[in-house]
């Protein structure tokens, strides 16, 4: 630990995925190492800004929930995204607004209510060494988190965190229309492009008219949806740079939207990309949970993330 | 050879452009890779977020918040028309990965010897015979792809792959080679080992390999394989949970 980093909370249970992420490991990817970050975007962003963090900060990704954290001092925190049976104390957490906690407190999570992954946010944020220019935890690679090797949370670890420059004392929280109903059928905005034009017509009708099921093949690299076999008159291609929201169509196919976490490069015909927001929301899907494809233009796609990034930017200084 | 309608920019998101250059893989497509990497690096500047090279394209990631998409687009174009190869610095950096071919390590070397019609020793004379070039890094950090393998020497991915290959394993499948960088899963036929440290995250550039690099496999004994740090403890057998 350096100066003016302390000690903010003890695991006292890890669950089963809790990772540290910053807004993601760039400008590193042509050495075939993947991006990263918040998986929900949108969930984090939020968090941070409740917290009165800048853009970037390191926030805690719970996914699924079941871990528990004991306070070590007093600290402004937020979580925002998932409900995940949050609780501080035993007073139900309330999310989507900043509250403070004090050294003593629990913060524990527990079953998913509705989403999967639900952001902590702490004033100043937490504290790691940055790996190949990030803190975001990729397990798979052996890159990042509190350690620097991609470690997942074990009981007993200390999670550090910077001492802020300024705290936010007045109550802050997000608009009720920024908070989405994660059960609700999630309509994802999909810009077309890369191999489109080599689908059949009537994959093409089926792409955006069908109501997808999210599988439960779903993890940080990808998540594969059932519906209709898409047909594509190119079965494989000579692998090439994937972007995040990446729909691929295999041969089975079975559309896959790939998340932060995929592989850099791959070599299945793909339907275009889902928004930076449509990649957040599908993040939040539990399997089983049905969603739809939309097409967007570009214009328009561009516009919805400024507007999410303006929001969740305009932090509460 | 160029295709016509090539070359073509696809729309990859609200923060990407895919330049397509080739439709087949070509040595010298690198060369006017490699050029058009450093031609987009001058012109986004800071707006320019990630370049992933690969065989035929490159994949080119923009903050979308400095440059919009339809910006980018126009900035791409004027790249594309004034693109000349990369003559001289096309060729790459030469490495030479000193690889210790041995069944233990390479249980494999069998199998490609008997699909390729050849001794296991007929089979590591081919492999570290010839140059090869990277065409992309993907797959995991510091995975280089690298070819193009004689003919005689490709042969197809394993039906049921490895859940662990060791880390400097090396690798054939196709018409192509690599070096497992750590500890992964993978398909691929393992011919050997090298004590290099193919990703290492205190190296300047990360990577030991990068797109354009020219590699030559260099078979060396045991000994020298230890020597320079080299783990001998053979591959644990293959395809156990198949026969289970």
């Amino acid at each position: 630990m350096s100066s003016g980093e302390i000690t903010g909370f003890r695991v006292t249970r890890a669950g089963p995925l809790a990772l540290l992420q910053d807004a993601g490991r760039f400008g590193v990817r042509h050495l075939g190492v993947t991006q990263g970050g918040p998986a929900d975007l949108h969930g984090w962003a939020w968090a941070n800004r409740l917290a009165g963090n800048d853009w970037g900060t390191p926030a805690l990704e719970v996914t699924f929930g079941s871990i528990e954290l004991r306070a070590e001092c007093d600290l402004t925190m937020a979580v925002a995204g998932a409900d995940l049976s949050a609780r501080h104390n035993d007073q139900p957490l309330p999310l989507w607004r900043n509250l403070k906690v004090r050294k003593g407190d629990r913060i524990r999570f527990g079953m998913p209510v509705s989403g999967l992954r639900a952001y902590l946010a702490v004033a100043g944020g937490f504290s790691a060494k940055p790996v190949l220019g990030s803190v975001a935890c990729v397990a798979r690679e052996q890159l990042g988190g509190f350690d620097g090797q991609g470690r997942r949370l074990a009981e007993g670890d200390r999670l550090t965190v910077a001492e802020p420059d300024h705290v936010q004392t007045e109550p802050v929280e997000t608009p009720e229309h920024e908070r989405p109903d994660y059960a609700a059928p999630a309509i994802l905005d999909l810009m077309p492009g890369a191999q489109i034009a080599d689908f059949t017509g009537r994959s093409l009708y089926d792409a955006f008219n069908t109501e997808w099921r999210v599988d439960d093949r779903a993890d940080r690299m990808g998540v594969r949806l059932l519906g209709p076999p898409l047909h594509c008159r190119i079965e494989s291609m000579i692998s090439e740079g994937i972007s995040l929201g990446a729909v691929q169509v295999p041969p089975d196919g079975q559309p896959i939207a790939l998340l932060n976490d995929r592989q850099t490069i791959g070599g299945y015909p793909r339907l275009g990309n889902l928004t930076p927001l449509a990649a957040s929301r599908l993040a939040q899907c539990q399997p089983g949970q049905n969603v739809w494809l939309r097409p967007i233009g570009a214009e328009r796609a561009l516009r919805k993330h400024r507007h999410l990034l303006s929001e969740s930017l305009a932090a509460g200084s | 050879m160029r295709h016509r309608g090539l070359p073509s920019l696809e729309s990859a998101g609200i923060d990407g452009w895919m330049v397509r250059l080739f439709d087949t893989i070509e040595e010298n497509n690198l060369l006017w890779l490699t050029a058009l990497t450093h031609d987009c690096e001058v012109a986004f500047g800071e707006a320019l977020v990630d370049l992933v090279p690969s065989y035929t394209t490159l994949l080119v990631i923009f903050d979308p918040l400095r440059i919009s998409s339809w910006e980018a687009r126009e900035k791409l174009s004027e790249v594309l028309a004034n693109l000349v190869p990369d003559d001289a610095g096309g060729e790459g950096e030469l490495h030479e990965i000193a690889t210790w071919y041995d069944p233990g390590v390479g249980p494999d070397l069998a199998r490609v010897a008997e699909l390729s019609d050849m001794t296991v020793d007929a089979v590591i004379d081919t492999h570290s015979y010839q140059e090869y070039r990277v065409f992309a890094l993907g797959f995991a950090p510091g995975f280089a792809f690298m070819g193009l393998l004689d003919d005689s020497l490709a042969c197809p991915r394993l039906d049921t792959p490895r859940q662990k290959v060791p880390a400097g394993s090396v690798a054939v499948a196709g018409q192509q080679t690599a070096a497992y960088p750590a500890v992964t899963p993978g398909g691929w036929n393992l011919i050997g080992r090298t004590a290099a440290r193919l990703f290492d995250r205190e190296r300047d550039g990360f990577s030991l390999l990068k797109v354009g690099d020219r590699v030559r496999f260099v078979a060396v004994d045991r000994q020298t394989f230890e020597d320079e740090g080299g783990d001998p403890a053979p591959v644990e057998p293959a395809r156990e949970e198949a026969r289970s």
